[in-house]
């Protein structure tokens, strides 16, 4: 197996009026080809800020961050990846497969391609019929839903999302936590997920990174060894919640709570 | 009974004012789409300028007109477009305003979206900085028009004797005819009211073609 993120070292301080502010602290990863990794960790453990530079939207201070043997600004202008936010923030002018359309049109895809992946995407993430709708029209579950559809369009092997479900309600969120990992087996992508609930790490991941604040760092990577195949009952499973244990106990060794 | 288009007509007074109008505000909404463009591109004209485009507002606007006309009859250009330059100068402002606000209203995550597409700047404009700022524009070019109006009615006071409803305005006051102030003053905010209908319309047509929820 190739890797496609490898961190070495990396750190990250942003300079605020305060001082410096250690965002990343020699966070040392390895993410292979079609893994599905979570980072999990309490607010301001840098599990974001790790999202984002592998994104090229902060830069590293020091050590060393290859996405496909590239670096991370590379591996941006080559359209690696694609990044699903915490909001969907689709265009609201737009239509649904006018937002969809927007990354293929920057990239410079024809007409008739443009179509073909539309419909592709939508029918991915079962929005087929919702192709002329402005997302007003949508619910938030859906919203999101096109978000990924968006991420999707183009061919990007590598998906960063950052709490893409946190803002939605528990039913809609077990609903796409099962979609999301079916359509990871069916586009065999490898996807980079932050996320602060444990079930949801420990569901959908077959890697765990767990991190801690002040400085982020990485304190625990669990892999998981629950089977491919996941029903959402698996979440009742002994096996699951001896996962959801370790989890728990590496964000409680890694957090103090007296700051 | 004469002809609406008759030299004694508020139609064709009106007709002269609102040519006037029409290129004094399209002249001075791309100016002030343009100056929009300049600050919000470039960082030390933001704090540059700004202070003189405010100050330009604060001259009144019945003491340049006069000087506006003198200068470019000197060069040789009247009519139509030293009212449309004075025109212009009211309705820039307005435009200038709305429009660096609209073209920095993009949140940091829509602007994060194109960054992780590597989105040139020109496609960053295009995509998203236009379409946001469209319904600033809207509003701007409401007030602009009105200013336009006001503008060009402005310069044809100068001119004295010549057609207009500005020029219909200052003869009626020389010669005491009420009436005819009265109604030139009638005559130019039907046309105002006009105006408005007008870039409301068009407003709400882009709204409708944009997708905007319903209120």
């Amino acid at each position: 197996m190739s890797s496609v993120v490898t961190a070495k070292d990396l750190s990250l301080t942003f300079a605020t009026s305060d001082g410096p502010v250690h965002a990343l602290s020699e966070v040392n990863l390895e993410i292979e080809k079609g893994e599905f990794v979570s980072f999990i960790g309490p607010s301001g453990c840098g599990k974001t800020t790790f999202l984002r530079t592998i994104a090229d939207l902060e830069d590293l201070t020091s050590g060393t961050l290859e996405i496909n043997g590239m670096s991370a600004r590379e591996a941006r202008q080559a359209r690696a990846y694609g990044y699903v936010f915490q909001a969907a923030a689709l265009y609201p002018w737009r239509t649904i497969e006018k937002n969809i359309a927007l990354p293929l049109e920057i990239m410079g895809y024809s007409k008739p391609e443009r179509d073909k992946r539309i419909e592709r995407t939508l029918d991915l993430v079962n929005l087929s019929g919702f192709a002329k709708k402005h997302p007003w029209q949508l619910s938030g579950g859906m919203q999101q839903r096109a978000s990924i559809a968006r991420a999707l369009a183009f061919d990007a092997d590598l998906l960063l999302m950052d709490e893409p479900f946190g803002a939605l309600d528990e039913i809609v969120r077990d609903h796409l936590n099962e979609e999301l990992l079916k359509l990871w087996r069916r586009t065999e992508k490898t996807i980079c997920f932050v996320t602060h609930s444990i079930p949801e790490a420990v569901y959908l991941s077959t890697k765990i990174v767990v991190m801690s604040p002040r400085p982020g760092r990485v304190t625990d990577v669990i892999a998981s060894t629950l089977p491919d195949e996941r029903p959402l009952d698996i979440r009742e499973t002994p096996e699951f919640l001896a996962i959801a244990a370790r989890v728990r106990e590496g964000l409680r060794a890694g957090h103090s709570y007296e700051e | 009974m004469q002809k609406v288009t008759s030299k004694r007509s508020l139609v064709y007074h009106g007709w002269i004012t609102l040519s006037a109008t029409l290129l004094g505000f399209v002249f001075g909404t791309s100016l002030g789409i343009g100056l929009a463009l300049f600050i919000v591109y470039n960082s030390a004209s933001d704090r540059s300028m700004m202070p003189w485009i405010i100050a330009s507002q604060t001259v009144p606007i019945l003491a340049i007109a006069p000087m506006i006309i003198v200068v470019l009859n000197a060069v040789g250009i009247s009519g139509l477009i030293p009212k449309a330059i004075i025109s212009a100068y009211l309705s820039f402002f307005p435009v200038v305003v709305g429009m660096v606000k609209g073209f920095r209203s993009p949140e940091a995550i829509q602007l994060d979206l194109l960054h992780t597409y590597n989105a040139s700047p020109v496609q960053t404009f295009i995509k998203l900085r236009w379409p946001i700022a469209l319904p600033y524009l809207f509003t701007s070019m409401k007030v602009g028009i009105a200013a336009s109006l006001v503008g060009a009615i402005v310069g044809e006071l100068p001119a004295g004797g010549g057609s207009g409803l500005g020029a219909r305005l200052l003869a009626g006051s020389y010669y005491g005819q009420t009436v005819q102030i009265w109604s030139a003053l009638f005559a130019a905010a039907a046309l105002a009211g006009g105006l408005i209908i007008i870039v409301n319309v068009v407003e709400r047509l882009t709204s409708r073609h944009m997708g905007v929820r319903p209120a």
